[in-house]
């Protein structure tokens, strides 16, 4: 097996494991929040059905959050196995904020996961409120650490090279390096958006079987509202990600714009297939200058195109999925902004708004997806920009042993996939009503 | 004599420290509820529903001492963190797996009904199974330099085995602790089965290690240090004699509650520290050294972090326990 093959399979097989895992803590950081809503609303009114509420988003919590934790545990190794060459290089920059994430937010989440299931008639009511607003902050803190260091391989910064190897020479430039507040925006807004869908859909799916469910309506539209306020504004700082991202790392733009040429009033592509062979555009459909307008605020502002890097990342993926996450971004917006007026103003629950809304419940991942499909395909030759390339981190495992592996995880993870959505669908198809009998039960 | 090793800085000792004691405490916790993982075919329905949630509010942070010793040995040793890793690439995958099927099993389980239930109670069982003996697998690897050859596989498998055992011994007197009634009684019985794979596999391990790599023998038979090195072979033999008694019906105490599990858990430490004295201060056995750590700026940051935050760590794990203390019920969500 010759290098190449090597790079191919050690990417496939974390890149098959990172997608999986993204998943999860996108849902539930967002859901760890919503989730303090509920328990706050709880012990505001004392009300039975806010409670049953609460059970059954923490059940869904739970499921979510054990799929983020195993998938998770599984990268942590995975660094070793298949990039031994980045801990080698970056390990003295990359060891001490991945430590950081395990020592203030893993514990934590972990600890207060098990008091918030479990733990309702073992802890007063304050307690158990403390420990669900500590679950969400260690789900918070989680995100920060982790989009720190991926914003550090985005866009280094703060770092001495020292006999070949990175250290940190100032850590507040290293967490704070250019690309950190916006990512770190986009992401969390990003699993907000999630969690908010989730919510409605499930809910919506719920209604679909009860029309009557009051608690599900109700949560229905706690998720449209967050919606409707978290969508549009998701727009803006996705725009702000963008203008840093041409400031720091101007060839994952032109890829994400298949710009082949620099150009003056850069036209804006909206439909294309790009062809990297010839180093244009096939089928292009595209607005005049509105390019420039939108990365540079000018219509006549030069951006620089593919043809000015020695290096840049593959096009088409680029291409594609960042159409893919604005598409949906798009979408959202208008969905969640039409909820709002048929379900608040109207104050009307149409049998196929409810089906929309169940058919959106994972849109939220399909925007996410792609969104880290862009920036992390975007950083390709480098595993860090400048600095390390991917082909000089991969490790020297045989073709054999990855490719069992890999047959092994992607079995795990169909099968676990599955019971996820097998479960989530029963979940929500009961309700919050089986919540109450069992808590009437016991 | 032995040919001069490098100094250890003092920031890498204390890492070393660090890592060790967290994978002990993974191996002690995690152990119990991998071990009653394993127990779960041996018992009935309404036992197994009581056993797992014994450990049902405990498993998630158990796990976490796993990714703090791995990322302790990321942070503080990175050339060896890539050799022992790749070296260990199939048993840490397949490990992998296991952790994540009885990850997710525990949570399913709850939730399914019929067939399914049934499927998620195999795979808890399975997952357990694969997890505990692919660590087996990774040890016998580890101390044994990732040497390639069947006898040299076949001796990790047996390690393999033997950890199981392990495992079903801290489960079942984690167990012992947890239940009370028939479910304790099964519990003694699971606990001497354990012990007799334990004593197979600490002695397996034990006449391996010096077998493989001469600076182990150099260390222990080395008079007169082989004296003072033979109490610890006699304080695991007395642990496992004590333990041995206390797992008996008739003998058994309730007020003595913890005292197996206890017992146990001191076979595990004296194992470990047997080990640890194999293998100081090698990271991977005459190859690379402690010596071979991260740069001390990246230390210095880590080591901090830790200072400040493990005592809460430790603090909020101790109050989750006295929260959740006592014997388990059938109905896991009160």
């Amino acid at each position: 097996m010759d290098g190449s093959d090597a790079l191919l399979l050690a990417r496939a097989q974390f890149g098959l494991n990172i997608a999986f895992h993204i998943l999860f803590p996108t849902l539930t950081i967002g859901l760890a929040w919503i989730l303090v809503y509920f328990r706050v609303q709880y012990a505001r009114t004392g009300e039975a059905a806010w409670l049953a509420t609460f059970r059954l988003w923490t059940k869904v919590f739970a499921l979510t959050f054990a799929m983020g934790v195993v998938s998770g545990i599984t990268m942590s190794f995975q660094f070793g196995t298949n990039w031994p060459g980045y801990m080698g290089k970056v390990g003295n920059i990359a060891g001490p904020l991945l430590a950081y994430e395990v020592l203030t937010a893993f514990f934590l989440e972990a600890t207060f996961l098990g008091v918030m299931l479990f733990g309702m008639s073992r802890v007063p009511p304050w307690l158990h409120l403390a420990s669900t607003v500590l679950v969400a902050f260690g789900t918070t803190v989680s995100a920060f650490w982790i989009l720190a260091l991926n914003s550090w391989m985005q866009t280094p910064a703060g770092h001495v090279i020292q006999d070949g190897v990175l250290i940190a020479g100032d850590w507040w430039a290293v967490i704070f390096n250019p690309s950190f507040p916006y990512r770190l925006a986009h992401m969390m807004l990003a699993s907000f958006l999630t969690a908010a869908f989730v919510v409605a859909g499930l809910s919506a799916w719920r209604l679909l079987k009860a029309r009557s469910d009051a608690p599900a309506l109700r949560t229905l539209r706690t998720g449209m509202v967050v919606a409707a306020v978290l969508a549009p504004l998701q727009a803006l700082v996705g725009d702000l990600h963008g203008l840093n991202t041409l400031e720091h790392q101007p060839a994952k733009i032109a890829a994400m714009e298949a710009l082949w040429k620099t150009q003056t009033g850069m036209a804006l592509v909206l439909v294309a297939i790009p062809n990297e062979k010839e180093k244009r555009n096939d089928y292009e459909v595209a607005v005049p200058s509105l390019g420039s307008y939108i990365l540079k605020h000018d219509f006549e502002a030069e951006v620089k195109g593919l043809e000015a890097f020695a290096d840049h990342p593959p096009v088409a993926p680029l291409f594609f999925a960042f159409r893919a996450m604005v598409g949906m971004g798009v979408l959202m917006i208008l969905l969640s902004w039409f909820s709002v007026y048929v379900l608040f103003i109207k104050n009307e629950t149409p049998r196929a708004l409810l089906w929309i809304l169940s058919a959106f419940t994972f849109a939220g991942w399909v925007a996410t997806l792609c969104g880290w499909l862009v920036t992390e395909i975007g950083r390709q030759p480098w595993l860090v920009t400048g600095i390390l390339r991917t082909q000089d981190a991969v490790g020297h495992v045989g073709a054999a042993q990855l490719g069992a592996s890999f047959t092994l995880y992607l079995l795990a993870y169909v099968l676990m996939f599955v019971a996820y959505m097998v479960v989530l669908t029963h979940l929500a198809g009961k309700g919050e009503s089986s919540m109450t009998q069992a808590s009437s039960k016991s | 004599m032995m040919p001069d090793l490098p100094d250890i800085p003092i920031l890498a000792l204390i890492f070393a420290g660090l890592m060790g004691a967290s994978i002990l405490a993974y191996v002690l916790l995690d152990g119990y509820d991998l071990g009653v993982g394993m127990l779960m075919p041996a018992a009935d329905a309404r036992e197994q529903n009581r056993m797992v949630n014994s450990i049902g509010p405990f498993w998630d942070a158990n796990e976490t001492w796993l990714v703090l010793g791995v990322g302790i040995l990321l942070v503080a040793f990175p050339v060896a963190h890539g050799v022992i890793l790749q070296g260990l690439y199939l048993p840490v995958a397949a490990m992998l797996v296991g952790l994540m099927l009885r990850g997710v099993a525990f949570e399913f389980r709850l939730k399914a009904e019929g067939w399914h239930r049934e499927l998620w109670n195999w795979l808890f069982w399975f997952g357990s199974f694969l997890a505990s003996f692919a660590q087996g697998v990774m040890l016998g690897r580890y101390i044994t330099g990732f040497a390639s050859g069947f006898g040299y596989w076949l001796f990790a498998a047996l390690v393999g085995a033997a950890l199981c055992g392990g495992y079903v011994l801290l489960g079942a007197t984690w167990l012992i602790a947890r239940t009370e009634g028939a479910l304790q009684k099964k519990a003694l019985a699971w606990t001497r089965w354990g012990l007799a794979w334990v004593a197979f596999g600490v002695a397996l391990v034990s006449a391996a290690t010096p077998l493989v790599s001469e600076t182990v023998r150099h260390k222990w038979f080395n008079f007169p240090d082989t004296l003072w090195l033979m109490a610890l072979p006699a304080a695991t033999l007395a642990a496992g004699v004590r333990l041995w008694f206390h797992a008996n019906e008739k003998s058994f105490q309730e007020k003595n509650l913890w005292r197996p599990y206890g017992y146990a858990a001191a076979i595990f430490v004296l194992a470990f520290a047997g080990l640890a004295y194999s293998i100081f201060p090698w990271i991977v056995i005459d190859r690379i050294g402690l010596w071979q750590a991260a740069h001390p700026s990246a230390l210095r940051v880590v080591l901090w972090g830790a200072l400040v935050v493990l005592p809460f760590i430790i603090a909020y794990n101790v109050f989750a326990y006295r929260v959740f203390a006592g014997k388990a019920k059938e109905n896991l969500y009160d």
